[in-house]
């Protein structure tokens, strides 16, 4: 599904190396997290990866399927089914809820070639999705993500998700400023949309998440590169002992 | 030429309408004191009054016809081309509630005295000579007196034929206690067109104006709004601005009754690649009475060195205590070519009220750019999103929902029109 190879990232306007030589490999229907210390490039690869501007890449390849996603705009990688959750979820003023997922879809769909959704057919749609995720119509109707509580504004993107059907989901820090009940009913969104054509990386600091969405596969990232990878045990080891001895063993040491 | 000649010879070329002698010779004799105004006036600093002081229009070509507004509101049309009333057009002048009739064509007992009343009112502190002129030479308008809850709404439209076309329209709407109306405008009017608005809006009633200036590149326009608005009263207007060489719009809305209401807001929309485009709004709320609310809301969009001007006050008068004064101009600037220039301005002799006031200008916000474009919404689908979204405060001024649809629409297919 996702296949990142020798990734070379730097900061665009500045000499800043983030990414050096990453590779990584999802397989279709499988769960990834990635653990790692602060300014390990987490979240540098999730924004590398949608396209977002303000990064140059040196050297390798991110394919989604047998698609180079380094080639394309962010909306072609969003057509081609990449979906990046954002750790802080923007506001938009003034523009509906609604208004923007139909334009997000019907850009999609018209992207690959399918006929757009009625507003009719819209509504049934995003109506069924949201009451499968436990999500309040009133959400829907309001601007975008403006007045959300921290956890309304990651359901809204497991929404946006639900709805934009994507085959690749990286999540980035999706529990980061959560309570335990928002967290469990983000991952409980999560594990609705599981499915053996879907993958996902989850991004995450801490190994309470992945209590409820568990991981397949775990890698420790540090110093812009997978360090180690391995089971679900893996993210526990860290939880009890931390990164240290990780690090050691790649002649690393932790960040101040 | 001695600026009195000057002003002889502008008059000159451009003869008065019948009737309102009284209200004319005074309105006349105000322009005689002030003069035409220059760059040097403080309020002129960043608006070039040339093309206004000039005896004649600067031809201006007219521009495609424009899909007709408000065509699916229930409403009373009037139609002006180059400011001739066009009768076989317009819908009798006659509905429920209210009484109308043309400046040229009456003089009604309770207009007589009103007929530039506000725009002499209007002149202190600030000097607007072209509403003076106006007054004074207005060759028709619409005297509107409503005395109820009017049936639906007067729906002006001005058409734009002639190449020379210089209309001056004034409208005189007197609300009478408790009555209601929605006044609707469309169109450009003329190669140059000055247009005043007097509006007197009594206790307890409530005033709506929704406008939309015209698509046209060429055209030039001065125009002014006089209210005031008594106790309990509530005047609301809102302008759309796509496009113009050179819009100057006045507002002077003195509030004399205590818990009276008044919002205006504007969306202005600018390409230079268009051709020029130089907006200007000049707003001036006076409060007179207690717990007064104000709101003033402009927000315009900037491209391809097209120039905005905000010049805004707020006046608290001394005794207007508990008044909510509240003033926001924002551009958002689509490139580096761009300009917006502002002057917010407080006045308060009062010791017991709220007033703020915000300045902004910037540009599209990358990160919610990014957002969208991750979604799926191509960059400039996505720009369109994000400037209807800096719009929105405005276009939330229009209570109405299916006018602000109608608005809405409009700006997306402008949008739609000017990707980059």
């Amino acid at each position: 599904m996702l296949e990142i190879k020798n990734l070379h990232v730097k900061l665009e306007d500045e000499d800043k190396v983030i990414l050096k030589g990453m590779n990584l490999t999802v397989e279709t229907g499988k769960v990834h997290a990635i653990m790692g210390p602060n300014g390990s490039g987490k979240s540098t690869m999730s924004y590398v990866l949608s396209g977002r501007d303000g990064y140059e890449v040196t050297d390798g390849s991110a394919k989604l399927g047998d698609t180079e996603l380094l080639d394309l705009e962010p909306e072609e990688r969003a057509a081609a089914g990449l979906f990046l959750a954002f750790q802080y979820p923007v506001e938009i003023p003034g523009v509906g809820n609604m208004t923007f997922l139909r334009t997000a879809l019907n850009a999609q769909r018209k992207a690959r070639g399918e006929e757009e959704l009625s507003a009719g057919e819209f509504l049934k749609l995003v109506r069924a999705k949201a009451k499968t995720l436990k999500i309040d119509a009133d959400m829907l109707k309001r601007p975008v993500n403006v007045g959300f509580s921290g956890g309304e504004k990651k359901r809204n993107e497991i929404l946006q998700m639900a709805m934009l059907e994507p085959k690749m989901c990286i999540l980035d820090e999706t529990d980061s400023g959560l309570d335990v009940d928002a967290m469990r009913l983000v991952a409980d969104g999560v594990n609705a949309l599981r499915s053996p054509d879907r993958s996902f990386l989850v991004i995450t600091h801490y190994q309470r998440l992945l209590d409820h969405i568990k991981p397949d596969v775990v890698h420790i990232m540090a110093d812009g590169r997978i360090l180690q990878t391995g089971g679900p045990e893996l993210a526990l080891e860290v939880e009890k002992n931390g990164y240290a001895e990780i690090l050691a063993a790649h002649g690393l040491t932790e960040a101040k | 030429m001695a600026a009195s000649e000057a002003l002889s010879a502008r008059l000159a070329a451009q003869p008065a309408g019948p009737g309102f002698d009284a209200g004319r010779q005074a309105a006349a004799d105000r322009l005689a004191a002030m003069g035409l105004p220059g760059r040097r006036d403080e309020y002129w600093r960043w608006t070039d009054p040339t093309p206004f002081n000039a005896e004649t229009a600067t031809p201006a070509a007219p521009g495609e016809a424009e899909a007709p507004l408000f065509a699916e509101v229930d409403s009373l049309k009037v139609v002006f081309v180059d400011g001739v009333f066009d009768a076989e057009a317009s819908d009798d002048l006659a509905m429920g509630g209210v009484e109308i009739s043309r400046l040229a064509a009456s003089e009604p007992a309770w207009a007589t005295g009103l007929y530039g009343a506000l725009e002499a009112a209007g002149q202190n502190p600030v000097k607007r000579p072209f509403a003076a002129l106006n007054t004074a030479q207005a060759s028709d308008g619409l005297l509107i007196r409503v005395t109820a809850q009017a049936e639906k709404a007067i729906n002006l439209v001005y058409v734009h034929k002639s190449e020379v076309s210089d209309p001056v329209l004034h409208h005189l709407i007197k609300m009478e206690e408790g009555a209601e109306l929605t006044i609707l405008e469309t169109g450009p009017a003329g190669a140059r067109f000055n247009k005043a608005m007097e509006v007197d809006v009594a206790k307890g009633a409530r005033f709506h104006h929704i406008r939309v200036q015209g698509a046209e590149q060429d055209r030039r326009a001065v125009t002014h709004i006089f209210a005031r608005v008594a106790a309990e009263a509530l005047f609301k207007s809102f302008t759309l601005t796509v496009n113009g060489q050179l819009t100057r719009n006045e507002a002077y809305i003195d509030m004399v009754g205590d818990d009276a209401v008044a919002h205006i807001a504007g969306a202005a929309l600018g390409d230079g690649k268009d051709g020029k485009f130089h907006h200007d709004d000049t707003v001036f709320v006076t409060h007179g009475a207690l717990r007064g609310e104000s709101r003033q809301v402009f927000k315009k969009v900037l491209k391809n060195g097209a120039l905005g001007t905000f010049q805004g006050k707020i006046w608290v008068k001394p005794g207007a205590q508990k008044t909510d004064g509240y003033q926001i101009s924002q551009s958002l600037l689509l490139d580096e070519d761009s300009q917006f220039l502002a002057k917010p301005e407080l006045e308060i002799y009062a010791d017991d009220v709220k007033c703020s006031h915000g300045s902004t200008t910037g540009a599209i916000d990358d990160t919610a750019l990014f957002y969208l474009r991750s979604r799926g919404v191509p960059e400039e689908e996505a720009k369109g999103l994000l400037v209807l979204s800096f719009l929105a405060d405005a276009i939330d001024e229009i209570e109405d929902e299916a006018l602000k649809e109608e608005i809405v629409a409009r700006l997306e297919d402008w949008l739609a029109r000017h990707r980059s």
